[in-house]
């Protein structure tokens, strides 16, 4: 008997031991390693990272003002370019209020309501009020800016034939710039890639009338406050016919005929003595000295010193040289302006060349 | 509907124990499994990830130091190096080839492909794609034209360098420029492709999802991952096919003498044949897909950021359906607003009134969706994993970058900065960066549930999320300054132009800002590398989230559900829901409740 209770306690010892083993397996198998889970305290350090970044953020734009805030566009040189920036300041303002505001809730948000064990989220699924808030507001916004927007786009593309306007051609071709005066008749002659050979780059017809007068130039001038068409034909490939100080672009595209028109408000002279330029040009020159004295060490002749002039650059690639594609304006008095362009030779002189040549 | 789900679903149930019989080849490479062809999309998409970034990395040193000799310059560039210093062609090609890799390889289909093949069978409840063969042949073309795209880096006279949105007739002209010979004409062969890739995927995303749902998945109780899949898979099947037919055209007109976007071009020396073609045409072309593209790219990632940020906040999204009807608002939108990218074109100026106009609505459903995310993570209990950082990092930028939307999708102001950094500013953040935080949120998200259970690293993750978001800023916040100063985007260097130089020190700072943010990538590359074979096991669930996909199988079998497919009851938000006495959760104890549950006595039923 003593030995058949020996054997039993033995047996289910050992039962109980299998079991044990068993249920300490099956524990083993079962169990998961959650450390790759977010604890509580790293939803603690990464709530405090996000008010971090929030500073970050608005540390970010106060320096990127103070130190980089002199090197935008100065004042515009056109008359409808004060209209643009005026939109742009409006944008602007209202941008950066809502971006302050809405990074102000996101990462503050993100701070105070950082997980804990044992927190309650609130159940909070919907608000008819609120978003029709948040619809309505955007839509008031929108359709103040759509329309002031607006007026002023249709006001800078229509142009009228009652202004008078100075007609001049811009002509892009890889990788350079002409303008094309239509002198006198204020009439550009016709003209087409087919008919250009030798000395006749842009292809002007020699046989229209309108054509003779005209005049063909590589830097462009420009009378100040007088309207001014620009007409732009492309040679070969896209490109476009930006004038960032005269808030002025527009494509030049093969096969066709674009136009954009300004008045330009402020002489080269006169801009050269705006205050903001000046700044900027004294801190280019120190710049440019800088750059030069190293390249005096390197034995290299150095760069020349800077002055203000406007600029006709290419903006739509347009090849290799895409990035050296410019034309110097310049904006002067009617009466400059006139003694410049009668320096200039007038195209039936080019046409009598051409055929000398045949 | 959902009979005839069911009776298909048990077929499948029924015949799923005889072929598990696989070989590699079936299993890893001709693979018809959803779950397989995704993770094959997302290994792709990285690896063409790779060449994107480090191609930017590239042009962006040159910009910093303009024509300076750089040994790794004559390692990656070798001809096009001579010396160390960069070729202005190659420079071309380079900021080309980044836009197209990041656009469509990376963020369409290594974001959209990735998730919507992994997502839609698991949250709606089915087994597979509809067409499984389909989906394999999706990948495959996709696999192809990348191959293709990587091929043309190596052709004799450099890949395609006309600009991502490769406009004629600079892309026609091989005389033009030097990209635009062999190396064009294989990149629109890979776009070609692609296209078919993205149109099989796109079919194969809305078929499932209107017809495979699991019993009770009504489409108001779908996940909203899975209403910005189903979208944008419209979007792309209304928009791409536009696409190949201007890809299409602009083949004919280099290689077969057509005119349709050709017309009175002097070139090296002679008169071309052409007349009468238009290159605005095929702005117009390029810009209906080009346009819709950027919502294919960030309506994924809306969903991604939705889901992790109700699921890691322990809080139902706020405004369900309002979120459903923002995307539907800004897909609808976006195919009606191309006209903005083309102000300045030559068009008449009467449609860029329009355009303004359609544009800026869209602001309306982009706020709604910000502002409803704002309030998702309010009074939440928020769990920072990795995932939510990137998700609202998302939002961060998402709105940074859609409020500079406002200045250029107004025409009149669009005239200043068309073309300039400004517009690189803008769309990095809105669309590029937005969309890679929604991919790399998802991927953290969803990792256990592509690699069986394995998680990421998440310390390595910290260190990846926020070296990277403050070098995202750091990259594009000072990039608006260069562009209002009037910088023309794509010059090879400024130097020619004394007034820009002024712009050099910053320049200087967003390079290195670049690098460092390029070179902590290399921190998630190993994390998601490392993860996927020595990963930390974690639970099935480990997110404690509500839908489908974590009740599936953690190990990955074909059919996805071991049993039945499981029904659902309830929408996919019930996080943090109290019983009716407000003593305690629904289920005591657990904040949230997944789809399958049945409505409980105690609960109160809401409208979904």
């Amino acid at each position: 008997m003593t030995a058949f209770l020996v054997v039993l306690v033995i047996i289910l010892f050992g039962v109980a031991v299998w079991q044990m083993t068993k249920i300490f397996e099956m524990s083993k198998t079962k169990q998961t390693d959650t450390g790759d889970i977010a604890s509580d305290k790293d939803n603690k350090v990464n709530g405090y990272l996000m008010v971090m970044f929030l500073v970050f953020l608005y540390v970010l734009a106060i320096v990127c003002f103070w130190k980089w805030g002199d090197v935008l566009l100065p004042k515009a040189g056109s008359e409808h370019g004060s209209q643009i920036d005026n939109l742009m300041l409006i944008s602007m303002i209202l941008i950066f209020f809502v971006g302050i505001v809405t990074h102000w809730l996101l990462l503050t948000f993100a701070f105070k309501y950082k997980g804990e064990k044992g927190k309650k989220a609130i159940f909070y699924a919907d608000n008819d009020k609120l978003e029709f808030i948040w619809t309505i507001i955007p839509v008031i916004v929108l359709a103040g800016l759509i329309i002031y927007g607006l007026f002023t786009w249709t006001d800078i593309m229509n142009v009228s034939e009652e202004d008078d306007p100075l007609v001049v051609e811009l002509y892009a071709y890889q990788f350079d710039w002409r303008a094309r005066y239509s002198g006198e008749d204020n009439t550009l002659g016709e003209a087409n890639v087919r008919l250009i050979e030798g000395v006749n780059q842009l292809g002007v017809d020699a046989s229209d009338p309108n054509a003779q007068d005209d005049i063909v130039v590589n830097e462009l001038h420009l009378p100040v406050g007088r309207k001014v068409l620009f007409k732009m034909r492309s040679q070969d490939v896209l490109h476009s016919a930006y004038m960032p100080h005269f808030r002025a672009q527009m494509n030049v595209v093969p096969g066709m005929i674009t136009q954009f028109s300004f008045t330009p408000t402020i002489t080269t002279e006169e801009m050269r003595m705006d205050d903001e330029v000046v700044e900027k040009v004294r801190h280019i020159n120190l710049l440019r000295r800088e750059k030069s004295k190293e390249l005096a060490a390197k034995g290299e002749s150095p760069l020349d010193s800077y002055e203000f002039d406007y600029l006709l650059l290419c903006n739509k690639i347009c090849g290799v040289n895409h990035y050296n594609m410019q034309m110097k304006i310049v904006v002067e008095s009617q009466e400059d302006y006139e003694a410049w362009l009668a320096e200039q030779p007038k195209l039936d002189e080019t046409f009598a060349k051409l055929k000398e040549n045949r | 509907m959902s009979a005839h789900t069911e009776e298909l679903a048990v077929d499948h149930h029924d015949d799923h124990g005889h072929h598990h019989k696989q070989t590699f080849i079936t299993k890893y490479i001709f693979s018809t499994d959803h779950k397989m062809i995704s993770r094959q999309y997302l290994i792709t998409g990285i690896f063409m990830g790779i060449i994107g970034i480090l191609m930017s990395v590239l042009f962006r040193m040159q910009i910093a130091w303009p024509e300076e000799p750089f040994t790794i310059f004559e390692i990656f560039l070798g001809k096009w190096a001579e010396g160390g210093v960069m070729d202005p062609s190659v420079y071309l090609a380079l900021v080309t080839i980044h836009g197209t890799i990041m656009v469509f390889f990376v963020l369409t289909a290594g974001l959209s492909g990735t998730f919507s093949n992994l997502l839609i069978p698991l949250q709606i409840g089915a087994r597979d794609m509809a067409s499984g063969f389909l989906n394999m042949v999706s990948y495959w073309l996709f696999f192809i034209s990348s191959v293709i795209m990587v091929f043309s880096l190596f052709v004799e006279a450099g890949p395609a360098s006309a600009g991502w949105t490769v406009y004629p007739p600079l892309s026609a002209l091989p005389q033009a420029i030097p990209g635009s010979g062999t190396g064009m004409t294989l990149w629109l062969v890979s776009l070609a492709i692609f296209i078919a890739s993205s149109l099989l995927g796109s079919l194969n995303y809305i078929v499932t999802t209107l017809n495979l749902r699991t019993k009770g998945m009504s489409m108001t109780r779908l996940p909203l991952t899975i209403w910005a899949f189903f979208v944008t898979a419209i979007i792309g099947v209304v928009s791409f096919p536009v696409l190949l037919s201007a890809a299409l055209m602009l083949i004919m007109d280099r290689s077969f003498g057509t005119s349709f976007f050709l017309s009175d071009i002097y070139i090296a020396g002679e008169v071309l044949h052409n007349q009468g073609g238009s290159p605005v045409l095929f702005e117009h072309l390029f810009w209906f897909l080009g346009h819709p593209e950027v919502y294919i790219v960030i309506l994924p990632a809306m969903g991604i950021v939705s889901e992790v940020m109700a699921t890691n906040s322990r809080k139902p999204i706020f405004g369900y359906r309002a979120m459903i009807a923002s995307i539907l608002a800004i897909a609808f939108l976006s195919t009606i607003v191309w006209g903005h990218h083309m102000f300045v074109s030559g068009m008449n100026p009467f449609l860029g009134s329009v355009f303004t106009f359609t544009t800026l609505l869209i602001a309306i459903p982009s706020a709604v969706k910000a502002f409803n995310w704002i309030t998702t993570i309010w009074k939440g209990n928020l769990q920072m994993n990795p995932a939510m950082l990137f998700s609202i990092a998302f939002v961060s930028t998402f709105i940074t970058g859609g409020l500079t939307g406002i200045i250029l999708g107004d025409s009149a102001l669009d005239i200043n900065v068309h073309d300039t950094y400004f517009v690189i500013a803008h769309f990095h953040l809105v669309m590029g960066i937005s969309a890679v935080y929604g991919l790399l949120a998802g991927v953290y998200h969803w990792f256990p549930k592509m690699f069986e259970g394995r998680l990421m690293n998440k310390n390595l993750g910290y260190v990846h999320f926020w070296v990277t978001a403050i070098g995202a800023y750091g990259i594009f916040f000072p990039m608006h300054f260069v562009g209002m100063a009037g910088l023309p985007r794509r010059y090879y260097t400024n130097t020619n132009f004394p007034y820009f130089d002024d712009l050099a020190d910053i320049n200087l700072v967003i390079t290195i800002f670049a690098i460092i943010t390029a070179s902590v990538q290399v921190v998630f590359l190993y994390n998601f590398f490392h993860s996927i074979f020595y990963g930390k096991i974690g639970p099935k669930n480990p997110w404690r989230s509500t839908t489908l996909e974590w009740t599936a199988e953690m190990k990955h079998i074909h059919g996805n559900w071991d049993g039945p497919i499981p029904h659902v009851h309830r929408w996919a938000y019930d996080y943090s829901k109290l019983n009716k006495d407000e003593t305690d959760y629904v289920i005591p104890g657990q904040d949230y409740v997944p789809q399958h549950i049945p409505l409980k006595d105690n609960e109160e039923e809401m409208n979904h």
